[in-house]
Parts: C-alpha cells; structure tokens; sequence
C-alpha cells in the first residue's frame, strides 16, 4: 500500500480569480513568485520548474479550468529513492466577495512504496536554507 | 518504515553512541581522543560507535597524520524529515511572494 501525504495551504486573496489565475499561468509572472519555468496552460505540456539553487522540478499539466482550477505534477528525481518525490499540485479558485479563496493542495508520495513518504533531498536542504535567507532579508 | 529508517534508529537508539554524535553535532570536528575525554568509556568502546556511526553515515571520518577526525553527517539525517512540514513553510513563503505581485500587477 502507498501511503499519500498532502499539504493543504489555504488562502483568502485580496484579488479576483481571473487576475490571480494570470499569475499562475503567465510563466514571467510564474517567474516572479515560484520558480523560473517554461508553463503552458495546455493538459499534457510537460515543462520545468528550476530553483535557484539548481534543482529541476519535472511538471506536466493535467488540468486546466480558466479561473477555477490547475494541476499539474511536481516531481523530483533522484537516484536515490528515499530522496526522491512524486507529487501533484492543484491550485483551487473560488470567488469571494472580497476576492478569490485560494486552495493549493501538494499530494505526493514516494515511488518507493516501501518508503511512503518522509525525504529532503540535500538540494531542498539548500533551497530552504536559501529561501530562509532571503525572507530573512526581506523582514 | 524503510530499511534506511530502520538502520537510523537503531543507529541513534544506543544513549553512549547518541551522545557522541550530539557531542559532533554541536562542537563539530573531533578526534577520537578527544571524544573520549568526555565520553565516559575507553577508546576503543568510543572507536566501536564511530564506526557504527560511520556505517550509518551518521559521521565522516579524515585522516590527517596519525589522527583520525571525525565529523558529523547531518544530511544523513534527511530522511527523517517529513518532506509535508517543508513543502508546508515552501507554500507559505511563496503565496507570500504571490500576493506581493499581485499588488504589483495592473488589474
């Protein structure tokens, strides 16, 4: 049996879905708070998602509603299995009278069944230590 | 649990073999000789964790003349870590960085 984990981030966003959708769509825009990327909002593109500090995301679009919903996989290979990371990313939309209510859900699990989760590559190590510097900047 | 789990806990389950590599962990690079000082058992005792330290790759070890330097490995213990509570810090971070943008965009 594969254990799944999920992430569920939820949040009420001060704009409307359809502008909120350009940021998750528009690879510049993209760029700007993910990750720089070669996206298309076509089910089946396959693009990338590299980090700064040298990771490549693999990514395919596996569902496109304009305004409601985008999925797409966010996987990390690695020879190792036990650092390795199958997952899927759905970005949920819904309107609101103050704007959007954002729901982003990360499922993922580990291709190695015997290993259903858990892992963090030396590369995500560094992307986070990475990320906490910059927000440390940025306080 | 995997085999990899498995052999970290059985690895870190022996309180003697937990303190030397905290003792790594927090004071850095250390000889044998020096480990032992403090460790509260003979050398060879100390020299017999750090090779199941070393096993585990829980520890590196550096040869530098008749010494033997020992280092704490802490990506060995990256497994152990729920990838769910990074992503979790990774979305937030990001939708941070989203709803700053979104500020920035024309409507």
């Amino acid at each position: 049996m594969t254990e799944t984990r999920s992430v569920v981030i939820e949040r009420e966003i001060a704009h409307p879905p359809e502008k909120l959708w350009r940021a998750l769509t528009q690879p510049h825009l993209i760029a700007d708070w993910l990750m720089k990327n070669d996206f298309a909002p076509n089910v089946g593109h396959r693009f990338k998602l590299s980090g700064d500090w040298g990771g490549v995301l693999d990514c395919e679009v596996l569902e496109v509603e304009p305004n409601k919903t985008l999925s797409y996989t966010w996987n990390y290979e690695n020879d190792d299995a036990a650092y390795a990371l199958q997952s899927v990313v759905t970005f949920t939309l819904t309107p609101t009278s103050t704007g959007t209510h954002l729901r982003m859900e990360q499922a993922g699990f580990r291709p190695d069944q015997k290993q259903a989760y858990g892992g963090a590559h030396a590369g995500w190590k560094q992307f986070f230590d990475k990320l906490d510097g910059v927000l440390a900047r940025e306080s | 649990m995997s085999a990899a789990h498995d052999e970290l806990f059985r690895t870190l389950a022996d309180p003697t073999r937990r303190a030397i590599f905290e003792r790594l962990c927090r004071e850095g690079e250390k000889t044998v000789g020096a480990l032992t000082e403090r460790a509260g058992v003979s050398q060879p005792v100390v020299s017999k964790h750090l090779g199941v330290l070393k096993q585990a790759g829980l520890v590196r070890d550096r040869h530098e003349g008749r010494h033997t330097h020992y280092s704490a490995q802490l990506s060995a213990l990256a497994p152990l870590i729920d990838w769910t509570s990074k992503m979790t810090g990774f979305w937030e971070s990001r939708f941070d960085a989203l709803e700053d943008l979104l500020k920035r965009m024309d409507q």
